[in-house]
């Protein structure tokens, strides 16, 4: 019963974007208010009908009702709770229907904290949103449908791929589609804006909250992804270009430039047919990984459903929805007006170079990941396209990306003076010197390439300080008057300190890991001790476990150094009977930044363990660099200013707060 | 005691686990450092065919470990980096280099990253250098002479009134 609720409220929920998907729009045409206003009342109506279905195939999840077919494949009575409940979405069908719940969402809110906006934008955009949900669910009924149920129903099911029986799943995903769709309403806006031909300062206004929005939740998805990934498959890599990695990488980055041409728009009202196109390209991109994960065209670790049927449908969704939005776009962007005009050196320049590489390195990544794809179906050879292509290009694009991120924010609008905002860094420079001096004397012949890294990541740090400092008059005014100017900085200010300090402190981290770390793989018994750096493991023993749903091997290990007890860890090996997979558990344990990471391998006939023991020097602060990113897109986020819905007039709000 | 016991367990465990080789193993390692840093180095370049996105130095599946036993055989033999990648490629073609070779079929990849920065930066500093031209004939003096619709803006600004 339950799940025939959910498909029908699928259904009806399938029809009311049909609803949505026209008569605003028309109403929009005819200036019809009446017709307009349709578009909020079934964008709230879409997202209960989602939320409903969505609700209750978590119920069909939760009470193990194996009857349905999607559960049967993807649950087991025995699983804990929660893993019940996100194995909901750790399947092709039920990841769909998290997709079209949360683009759901993001109508609602749209309709909700849009009723300022211009009448005819509003269903415009409402109307677009809408045609991509039509665009889902269908996918989702058609081809996809979580709701089937079996006529004879099993007693248990198939258990979730083992992988995914981790916390991960309960925040990777969200996250990341939450990012993913976010840029949905930066694309609505921006075919809303192609088709009413009219585009302005307000508009940028308007759409940067919602791509931070979505920026913020993507960084936070990618990252925690990236974690997910280093702990669970066992072997300590964070980041493994894998096509599924690109997939989410490309939006970020399209979504990072956007956010920085928008500024450039809402500030100046200049770049308004590139910021248009951005727009449209970061979701195109979003659309992309969503095709490349659900298609099954690359077979890599992260596919975990295929089937071509479904390929050809996301495939069709994507050329209509990336044709028919370029194609707009080259019908109707010669009527957008252009306005600001600037010099080359300026603030508009600088982030107008930062487009440039940003573009460029997405545009890299994205050539990377299809070329094996495109090569193979117009030739028939194949070659791969890995890790040591990504770093030897991406690389030295980031690192440009890099030395002009401090310059931004100390150039001027319209005229800028180069030479004023390299005096004003020279505090930076020479951090980075320092960086690169005393990282030389500290690892004395270690690799050539880190000392450098390392001057990087410090300077960019520097940069995002001084911005700060500069922006407080430190050096014009007494230090209190200063400290006081500082924490009044509009928060968006600091969000951009925060995010560019979060790049340098994230690189920091990536050279730790790249060239400090240590390993050692080894053959263990109990008794022996195994060593990496100055930390020494003594193997104490195994015991065996029955989980919930798994056995597991668990092995302990005391942690010392120079003969003092530091901790102990417990690496395991999990066996899933129902799907005859094993996982490996790792154990961490955090040294400040660093990490000791330690997993288990083979158990070998004579008794002994195979170990794999990693020293990692600095990780943590990869992770940490993205969240510090996360929180000034936050920040940013809660300027006054750019508040996702109406800014209130400050005046009137202080007159309302009580006297203290 | 406790020692029959762990065995006892690892025993059933390694019943219990499908035969999975982990990566680069402690049997796998050649005694001599130098000779398994560059086995490593070359690992981190060479991928497992049938795990499609991994390397071999990171995968499970047993042709990865087949590869890195191979590669480490000619390390040994007395082959430079390049000869094993040689090697390699002559056995199972180039699909099984991380870093695709720069060719006529790959020129397209290697060349986009450079091209697409140099067409952009030239892009830029085209309209920048239009832009200012525009500017500077906008902002000249151009002899007091207005143009029909200036002069019609001009007077309307004069006409109306309070503003």
């Amino acid at each position: 019963m339950i799940a025939e609720i959910g498909h029908y409220a699928l259904v009806l929920a399938l029809a009311l974007a049909l609803i949505q998907a026209v008569i605003p729009m028309v109403g929009a045409r005819l200036r019809d208010p009446v017709l307009m206003d349709v578009a909020g009342t079934t964008a709230l109506a879409q997202c209960g009908f989602v939320t409903l279905s969505f609700g209750a195939l978590i119920a069909c999840y939760v009470t193990s009702d194996f009857s349905v077919y999607n559960v049967f494949e993807n649950s087991h009575s025995t699983m804990p709770l929660l893993y019940k409940f996100t194995s909901a979405w750790g399947n092709h069908e039920g990841s769909m229907l998290l997709w079209v719940f949360i683009l759901a969402l993001f109508g609602a809110l749209v309709a909700v904290f849009g009723v300022n906006l211009p009448e005819t934008l509003r269903a415009n955009v409402l109307g677009v949103q809408s045609w991509i949900a039509v665009a889902f669910i269908l996918f989702i009924l058609g081809t996809s449908n979580p709701f089937l149920r079996i006529p004879n129903a099993p007693i248990e099911g198939r258990d979730l791929n083992p992988i995914l029986q981790d916390l991960g799943l309960a925040i990777h995903p969200p996250l990341l589609y939450v990012g993913y769709v976010g840029f949905s309403i930066a694309f609505s806006f921006a075919v809303a804006a192609l088709i009413d031909g009219r585009i302005d300062a307000a508009w940028a206004r308007w759409v940067r909250p919602w791509t931070l929005l979505a920026w913020v939740f993507l960084t936070l998805g990618i990252a925690m992804g990236s974690y997910w990934a280093y702990y669970e498959l066992g072997w300590g890599g964070w980041w493994f270009w894998d096509p599924v990695e690109n997939a989410s990488l490309m939006p970020w980055i399209a979504g990072t430039a956007l956010l920085h041409s928008a500024v450039v728009m809402e500030k100046r009202d200049a770049l308004k047919v590139w910021t248009i196109l951005l727009a449209i390209l970061t979701f195109s991109l979003s659309l992309l990984g969503t095709f490349l994960v659900r298609s099954g065209v690359l077979t890599s670790v992260h596919t975990f459903a295929n089937d071509p049927s479904r390929g050809v449908f996301i495939l069709a969704i994507l050329v209509v929805f990336v044709g028919g939005g370029l194609g707009l776009f080259a019908w109707r962007a010669p009527v957008l007006r252009q306005g600001g005009l600037f010099a080359p050196i300026s603030r508009e320049g600088a982030l107008i170079v930062n487009n440039l590489f940003l573009t460029t390195a997405c545009g890299t990544v994205l050539v990377g990941t299809l070329y094996p794809l495109a090569l193979e179906a117009l030739t028939g050879d194949k070659i791969s396209v890995g890790a040591p292509f990504f770093n030897m290009t991406f690389g030295p694009l980031l690192l440009m990306v890099l030395l002009v991120v401090p310059f931004g924010p100390l150039m001027a609008w319209k005229r800028g003076d180069l030479l004023g905002a390299a005096q004003r860094l020279m505090f930076a420079f020479a951090v980075g010197l320092i960086g690169i001096a005393a990282t030389f004397a500290v690892q004395q012949g270690g690799p050539v390439l880190a000392p450098f890294l390392v001057g990087f990541s410090l300077y960019v740090i520097a940069g995002a300080i001084i911005d700060i400092v500069e922006r407080s008059g430190v050096r014009k005014v007494p230090l209190r008057v200063a400290a006081g100017r500082a924490v009044k900085l509009p928060r968006s200010a600091w969000g951009t300190a925060f995010a560019h300090a979060g790049l340098g402190i994230a690189l920091l981290g990536i050279v730790g890991e790249a060239y400090w770390g240590a390993e050692k793989i080894a053959a263990a018994k109990p008794g022996e001790t195994i060593t990496v750096r100055d930390y020494d493991l003594h193997f104490d023993g195994a015991v065996n476990r029955q989980g919930p749903n798994y056995r597991e091997l668990v092995t302990r290990f005391t942690v010392s150094r120079d003969g003092h007890v530091l901790g102990v860890l417990e690496p395991s090996k999990r066996t899933f009977v129902s799907r005859a997979m094993s996982t490996t558990e790792a154990a961490l344990m955090r040294r400040g930044a660093s990490q000791i990471y330690l997993s288990l391998g083979d158990v070998n006939p004579d008794g002994s363990v195979a170990v794999r023991l990693y020293y990692k020097p600095l990780v943590l602060l990869i992770w940490f660099g993205a969240m510090v990113m996360a929180f000034g897109g936050l920040l940013s986020l809660s300027d006054r200013r750019l508040r996702v819905g109406a800014p209130k007039p400050a005046r009137q709000r202080q007159a309302l707060a009580p006297a203290e | 005691m406790r020692m029959r016991r762990l065995a006892a367990v690892l025993f059933v465990l390694s019943l219990l686990v499908a035969p999975q080789a982990h990566a680069v193993q402690p049997d796998e390692i050649l005694p001599n450092a130098a000779n398994e840093a560059r086995a490593r180095t070359l690992s981190k370049e060479l991928r497992c065919m049938v795990c499609q996105n991994q390397s071999i130095d990171d995968s499970d599946a047993p042709l990865a470990r087949d590869l890195r036993l191979l590669v480490r055989e000619r390390i040994t033999a007395g082959d430079s980096d390049q000869q094993v990648l040689d090697y390699l490629v002559s056995r199972y073609g180039e699909f099984v280099l991380l870093r695709p070779p720069f060719n006529l079929s790959t020129i397209l990849l290697w060349a986009f990253p450079p091209v697409l920065l140099a067409g952009g930066l030239l892009l830029f500093l085209v309209v920048a250098l239009r832009r200012r031209r525009q500017e500077a004939v906008a902002t000249a003096p151009s002899g007091g002479e207005l143009s029909p619709v200036e002069q019609e803006k001009l007077s309307r600004l004069l006409d109306k009134p309070g503003a």
